[in-house]
Parts: structure tokens; sequence; C-alpha cells
């Protein structure tokens, strides 16, 4: 294995994970609710679910987040390595996977192994071993993608 | 009160994911390419998230209510079926495949990136499907 030291960011990746950290932290001390992105995002679809003014607040922050940081500071380097066909499969997949899954990488991820749940260490294991397959298929297996 | 702090809590939760570098899709893959040159940061992400949340989570588990007076919503659910096991493979192929998942979608739709808007209106209507197929089954 090598490690690619070009890209490696460990201070602003630390940095920015103990933030998720803290709005995870917020929302389950403050509103008793699960930072959990794909949960929020799937009960907001749903007719009558349960503190959809919450849910909603969160959503909006997050989506906010990019125009607060626009205003101090450039907005990083976003670079996207697929095509239409590639974004919508791999939307539909992460749409349907997170919710038969009950979470994604925030839900499972940081709040789930945050409280040891057995559930979310699968998941989480889950999704990181079919990501590394993946990409090891696109990129290794197929020479698709750079 | 409630929504301003779950208001706060997402965009903290937005500005992380930018200061970590989660919302670049190349770099999540060059997380997931552990067999080409790897780039180690989203562990470091995972590292500090973690960190941060484990006192906080460690000291919910035990109370009924958090501190604004709501009833503490843990998930109780302790069986792993196939459900979890599949939908997270699913959901782990789709995140190989684009390098995006639900959070870096959501804050990538206003940084002026058009990709984010195919990904995510796709991301929907693959929920959408979720509930579909859910209601229709007993």
């Amino acid at each position: 294995m090598l490690i690619d030291t070009l890209h490696f960011t460990p201070w602003s990746s630390l940095a920015g994970g103990a933030l998720i950290g803290l709005s995870a932290s917020l929302l389950i001390v403050a509103n008793g609710r699960i930072a959990g992105i794909s949960g929020v995002l799937g009960s907001l679809l749903q007719r009558g679910s349960e503190g959809w003014g919450e849910k909603a607040m969160f959503i909006l922050g997050l989506l906010l987040a990019p125009l607060l940081w626009g205003l101090f500071h450039v907005l990083p380097l976003a670079e996207f390595q697929s095509g239409v066909l590639g974004l919508v499969s791999a939307g539909l997949l992460v749409g349907v996977g997170t919710r038969y899954g009950s979470g994604c990488t925030s839900g499972h991820g940081v709040c789930g192994l945050s409280r040891l749940s057995p559930r979310s260490i699968v998941a989480t294991l889950s999704f990181m071993l079919a990501g590394f397959a993946t990409v090891w298929v696109i990129r290794h297996l197929l020479g698709l993608m750079p | 009160m409630k929504k301003l702090s779950a208001f706060i809590a997402g965009l903290l939760f937005g500005i992380g994911l930018l200061l970590a570098g989660m919302a670049n899709p190349a770099k999540v893959l060059g997380f997931l390419d552990i067999t080409g040159v790897w780039d180690p940061s989203l562990a470091w992400v995972m590292f500090g998230a973690i960190g941060v949340a484990w006192m906080p989570f460690h000291w919910a588990m035990k109370q009924s209510h958090s501190v604004l007076g709501a009833a503490m919503q843990i998930p109780t659910q302790r069986t792993l079926d196939r459900r979890l096991i599949g939908g997270s493979l699913l959901f782990g192929i789709g995140w190989g495949i684009a390098g995006i998942c639900p959070g870096p979608g959501l804050v990538l739709l206003l940084s002026g990136h058009w990709q984010a808007w195919v990904f995510v209106l796709a991301m929907l209507a693959g929920m959408q499907v979720f509930t579909r197929l859910t209601a229709s089954r007993p």
C-alpha cells in the first residue's frame, strides 16, 4: 500500500471531523436526535413524520453551509470523476441502500460507532468494504477512472 | 429553540465536511482506493468525529430526555438482518461509483456544481423507491 502524501490532509480532516462530531453531539444532547443525513432526509420525504420542522432546519443548515463558508473563504475544490450515468446510478444506489440499511456514513459511521452500536459497526464495515471493492473494480479491474 | 439548535448542527456539519475535504468526491475516492495510492484522510475525519462525539453519546444513552426536553431517540433495534447488510452494501457500491454520500451531496448542491443536482435527485428518487416498496408490503 502506498500513502498518497500529496493529498493526505491529516490536520484539516481531523479538525473537520471534530466539527462533525460537535454537530452530532449538539443534535443528540439538545434535540435527542441522531445526526444521520439519510435518515433525516428520508423521513422528510414521508408525510406526517414527527419533528418535521427540526429535521428541515438541520437539512437547511447543511445546505447553507457552503454559502456561510463562502463569506469568509473560497470554497474548496470539488472534483467529480463520474459522468451523468455514473452520478444517476450512484445516487439511486445511495438512496435505496441508505434507507434499507437504516443509515449512512453519518448515522452509522459517526453516531453509531460513537455509541458502539453493533448494527452500526456491521453497517459501516459493509459499506466500507463495498466501497473499497467498487473502486477496485472500476479503477483497477476495468481501468475506467484515473 | 430546538429548531435553532438543529439549524446550527446542520451548519456545523456542513462546515465540518468542507473543512475535512469530504465535499470533494475525488478525495473520498482516494480513500476508497486502498489498493492504489491511498489517501487516509477520511479515516482522520472519523477519528475526529468519534473522538468528540464519544462522551456526549455515552451521556445521552443514559438519559430519557434531551437538554431541551425532547425524548431521547436512540435506536434500540439490535438485529443484524439482511436489510441492514444488503442495504449498506448497495450504499457502498453507490458511494464507490461517485465518491459522494448523502451529506456531501447536499453540501455540494449550493456550491455551484450541476453534478451534485444529478446525484441528489437520483438519491431522492432512490429513497422514494424504498418508501413505495416498503409501504406496499405488510
